[in-house]
């Protein structure tokens, strides 16, 4: 990414690359039957616990539309690689898709980094990823739709709440070591500190990855919050470590009550490992909850059952944002009548499709989309209790406004912007992300 | 409290049913009035809990200081059940009720009589939600409700929870319930919770004093809690004294603190040593770099969550037995597993420690993969059951349960372990096969044998530790992979070869990394365990403990 020195260049040098390859490629302008779709979640390794449920939908939604006939005419045909929780493979695999299965487009990765990692190919072969996963922002890139929150579709929302609804004044930021928690952290560093929380009311504290001895971690919490100001933790801890972390609040007995959490991580795939009964009214914010009571959300939960063969299997936000990014890939490549890239980039930017709460998605310009931001309380049966709900949608904002070198930029990749980093002070496109 | 009650004798409405019948005798009417009155009281009540089911959570959380103020012990089960999330609105009428199941439809209950009223449709009724703020009211309200419950274990918790949120309001509820007590125990939190009360009421300087002085006898985090944010209500006199108070508190937890991170380094150390004593046989002993030492652990693991779903759908009852059944099978099942693995691979490899290394690394990864397969990529849950749930307070040291358990077991696995090692007769051949192996081969001893059964005994004591993981950590096909690390560390630093160091070596790394921790951070902890590590081995390449002599290079 640093080195590409102009939108257009890269636009162009995206087309090169195309035309180059295209000898090898005559196959694909020939007559096809079906359509492919890449899916690119890990099944294997530390990442599998969530990926896999996403792979799971992205074949049911397949399914589904073939059912309903495909799409132009054509059935869809899903092609599945596992890069195994390994970052660079993640890229590896993506090139096999794009150049060896000739995949219309990719649905795929979780963490940051190994969305990061595919990016260059992406760029390079010019098709299209849609990200299905809340992450920390900072990235708008043509190539690519984000389909899960932007920080200020969760973090600042769920903060907000806290501060009306509980008076809350000391915060403990507590997340897992990478890019995701401090990015975060730090956003809501800066947004808290303009809404006038002083600066020794915040602690900010990382732990490693699948960390499990959280005993020091929760008695300082517990230290911190007995300063006789209403205190909350905003967890940004990742993955395996929730479960000993929640584990340890409880056993510590930490009431939500009294020290809420927000966890930003943690939805309903995650509580499934624990015993939810000590853990009642600590909160997560994301844009779905299993719980949203519409008929949209009641019919796909009872697809994802049905097709899952298991009553009991509980649907989250990451598969929501699978679902908005298919229907509007769907919508998009509908609009342009063909699966070809550039025209179905071009298309996307405007599409409506419905949410599963109840509402309609947009795809903006800085290709992220529109979202209601939901408060859920955990319940003991594992499921959430939706406490607020925001009354309109939130564009996501990709360049956060409270971080200083990111407040002037803006992305608007519809021509003849195209950019995913404009700078409002300089008027030039350019700058970070570069 | 009483208060309410009467005022609505006076209230428009109660008239209005006494001069609309106008022919009656006075003495009628002075009944009826009585009555009415009565029956305002119920409907009065019954209005207040009907008014939970309106509005927003603030609406509702107004509702329940009025249900409060009438200090009706009848509001008790309604806002429990309203805690519970098990309060109803009707949607026709919004009155407010219980519920039971009664397949498609519900049995209305009317919480205040627990009277069960009419079956209707589960969708005409609507669940009042509950959130934290409301929740937090419904414990106050229960609080002042309950101080004069006859059971004492309601008292005390009642104490507590107006000891968590006093307000001037309750003093007098308190004061009375005081004035009955017996129990000494719950006379010490009534009389704290009096104190935080009294601070945030408008009472004397002089009782304000004394009550500094009890709270800052109390002595922990609540106490500093509530000192602090009275700091900020006080006037100007008293606030010397709370800050006396609050500095002395803190110097009183500064020591305890330093205790409490012992124990935590204490209980890290044990799961350390849990996890690294089956190492310490088959690396320790048999020198195998053994990487599927961690999947052993993962199996347990998953073991214990066979057995306890399998309690779970037939002999609900047993739950609290599951982790007793679950620790011999677990061992039996992983020293089986361990058996085989020795049995098909690891005989070959003798005396080639890299293909060893590839080969269980090999085994690791399918054993994950395999359990993946088998039980899906997703945590699954593991119950605690209640002898390991919670937690007690041992002066200023707050002990989890669970931790507790963790390092009393880990402590008997070791003494079992040594015990088997130098008291039994397969012990001695084990130990005799390991420091000489032609020498014990000569004297008739069945090596191959020996050395399965070794093998089997490590792999069986990692299952039994994943039993003990499965209580603090996840169930998940990754289990194993975080702690391979830590364990192959905990021996090497502890000296391989040698039990004793096995032990020392856990403790000590846990102490050490649970010290650094709230200085440096979780990250930059583990990061300098590390380093000193590195640079111990690099002083002492054997260990804490090396063994000394020939055996070493056998």
């Amino acid at each position: 990414m640093r080195f590409t020195p102009h939108m257009k260049a890269r636009a162009f040098g995206a087309l090169l690359a195309a035309a180059m390859t295209s000898t090898a490629l005559t196959g694909a302008f020939a007559q096809e039957d079906t359509i492919k779709v890449g899916i690119l979640h890990s099944l294997s390794g530390t990442m599998a616990i969530s990926e896999t449920t996403l792979k799971d939908a992205m074949l049911m939604l397949i399914e589904e539309q073939n059912k309903k006939g495909g799409l132009l005419g054509k059935k869809l045909e899903a092609v599945v690689v596992d890069p195994a929780s390994d970052w660079p493979l993640f890229a590896e695999k993506a090139r096999e898709l794009i150049e060896k299965d000739k995949v219309s487009a990719v649905f795929g990765c979780w963490t940051s980094v190994s969305r990061k990692s595919v990016l260059p190919v992406f760029k390079e072969l010019d098709n299209i990823l849609f990200y299905p996963v809340q992450y920390e922002g900072e990235e708008s890139e043509r190539n690519v739709f984000y389909t899960g929150a932007a920080p200020n579709q969760q973090a600042i929302p769920a903060v907000d709440y806290l501060m009306e609804n509980e008076g809350v004044e000391r915060w403990v930021l507590e997340g897992t070591d990478y890019v995701y928690p401090r990015t975060t952290n730090k956003i809501l560093e800066a947004y808290l500190k303009s809404k006038g929380v002083a600066a020794e009311d915040i602690i900010v504290n990382y732990t490693p990855f699948g960390f499990s001895d959280w005993q020091t971690e929760v008695s300082s919490i517990k230290k911190f919050g007995s300063a006789g100001k209403k205190t909350a933790v905003v967890s940004t801890i990742n993955g395996d470590a929730n479960v000993p972390f929640y584990k340890e609040l409880a056993n510590q007995g930490i009431k939500a009550e009294d020290i809420p959490v927000v966890a930003f991580s943690v939805g309903e795939e995650e509580l499934a490992g624990i015993d939810t009964k000590p853990l009642v009214g600590h909160l997560a914010a994301w844009n779905y909850f299993q719980s949203v009571d519409v008929p949209t959300n009641a019919e796909f939960i009872k697809t994802w059952r049905a097709y899952t063969k298991n009553d009991k299997r509980v649907t989250n936000d990451p598969m929501e944002a699978s679902f908005i990014g298919f229907n509007m890939w769907l919508k998009a490549v509908e609009k342009a009548g063909t699966t070809e890239q550039d025209k179905v980039i071009d298309a996307m930017v405007g599409v409506s499709v419905p949410n599963l709460s109840g509402g309609y998605s947009t795809m903006m310009p800085n290709h992220h989309i529109t979202k209601p931001v939901l408060i859920g309380e955990i319940q003991d049966d594992g499921q959430f209790d939706i406490v607020s709900q925001t009354p309109g949608l939130i564009v996501g904002d990709e360049w956060s406004d409270y971080l200083p070198d990111s407040k002037d930029l803006i992305a608007d990749w519809r021509a003849p912007m195209s950019c995913g980093n404009f700078n409002t002070a300089t008027g030039k496109c350019g700058g970070k992300g570069e | 409290m009483q208060a309410g009650v009467r005022g609505f004798q006076c209230t428009p409405a109660s008239f209005k049913l006494v001069t609309s019948m106008t022919i009656r005798t006075a003495i009628l009417t002075l009944c009826l009035l009585l009555q009415a009155a009565f029956a305002q009281a119920q409907t009065d009540l019954r209005s207040s809990v009907d008014a939970l089911g309106q509005g927003k959570f603030a609406d509702v959380e107004a509702a329940i200081t009025v249900l409060a103020k009438t200090g009706d012990p009848k509001a008790v089960p309604v806002l429990e059940a309203l805690a519970a999330g098990d309060l109803y609105t009707r949607k026709s009428d919004a009155r407010v009720f219980m519920t039971r199941a009664a397949g498609d439809d519900v049995i209305l209950i009317d919480p205040i009589t627990g009277v069960e009223d009419a079956t209707a449709p589960k969708a005409s009724v609507q669940k009042i939600r509950v959130n934290n703020t409301v929740r937090r009211a419904v414990r106050t309200a229960l609080g002042g409700l309950t101080l004069l419950s006859p059971e004492r274990q309601t008292r005390l918790a009642a104490a507590q929870s107006v000891l968590m949120a006093p307000s001037g309001e309750v003093l007098d509820l308190v004061e009375t319930a005081l004035a009955t007590e017996k129990d000494a125990d719950v006379r010490r939190v009534m009389e704290e919770a009096r104190a935080a009360s009294l601070l945030k009421s408008d009472r004397s300087t002089d009782e304000k004093k004394q009550a500094i002085e009890t709270i800052r006898q109390r002595g922990d985090r609540d106490a500093l809690g509530i000192l602090s944010s009275a700091l900020g209500s006080v006037d100007e006199t008293l606030r010397p004294d709370v800050e006396r108070a609050i500095a002395g508190i803190e110097e009183r937890q500064a020591l305890w603190n330093a205790g409490q991170n012992v124990w935590y380094g204490i209980s890290l150390g044990s799961v350390l040593l849990l996890a690294a004593i089956g190492l310490a046989v088959t690396f320790g002993v048999m020198g195998i770099i053994n990487m599927a030492h961690g999947e052993m652990v993962m199996l347990g693991a998953y073991t214990t969550f066979v057995v306890q779903d399998v309690i779970r759908t037939r002999y609900p009852d047993m739950f609290e037995w599951s982790l007793a059944i679950a620790l011999p099978l677990a061992f039996l099942f992983t020293a089986f597993i361990g058996l085989v693995i020795e049995r098909g691979v690891i005989r070959f490899l003798y005396g080639r420690p890299l293909e060893t290394l590839l080969a269980t690394w090999g085994l690791s990864l399918i054993l994950q993969q395999a359990v993946r397969s088998l039980f899906g990529p997703t945590n699954r849950e593991v119950g605690n059951p209640t002898w390991m749930s919670g937690a007690f307070e041992l002066g200023g040291l707050t002990i989890t349960w669970n931790r507790l358990w963790i390092v009393v077991f880990s402590l008997s696995v070791f003494l079992a372990l040594l015990a088997v090692l130098k008291r039994s007769s397969f012990g001695l051949q084990m130990r005799a096969v390991t420091q000489n192996r032609r020498m014990a081969s000569s004297m008739g001893i069945r090596t191959p044998y020996v050395d399965a059964a070794t093998f089997a005994l490590g792999s069986g004591i990692a299952g039994m530790a994943g039993v003990a993981l499965s209580q603090i950590d996840n169930v998940s096909p990754n289990l194993g992979q975080s702690y391979i690390i830590d364990s192959f560390m905990v021996v090497v630093f502890g000296g391989v070869g040698n039990l004793w160091g096995t032990l020392v070596g856990a403790f000590s790394l846990g102490i050490l990394n649970k010290f650094l921790e709230p200085y440096a951070g979780a990250v930059l902890g583990k990061i300098f365990v590390l380093v000193l590590i590195i640079l111990f081995i690099q002083k002492r390449p054997r260990g804490l403990f090396a063994l000394k002599g020939r055996a070493v290079d056998a």
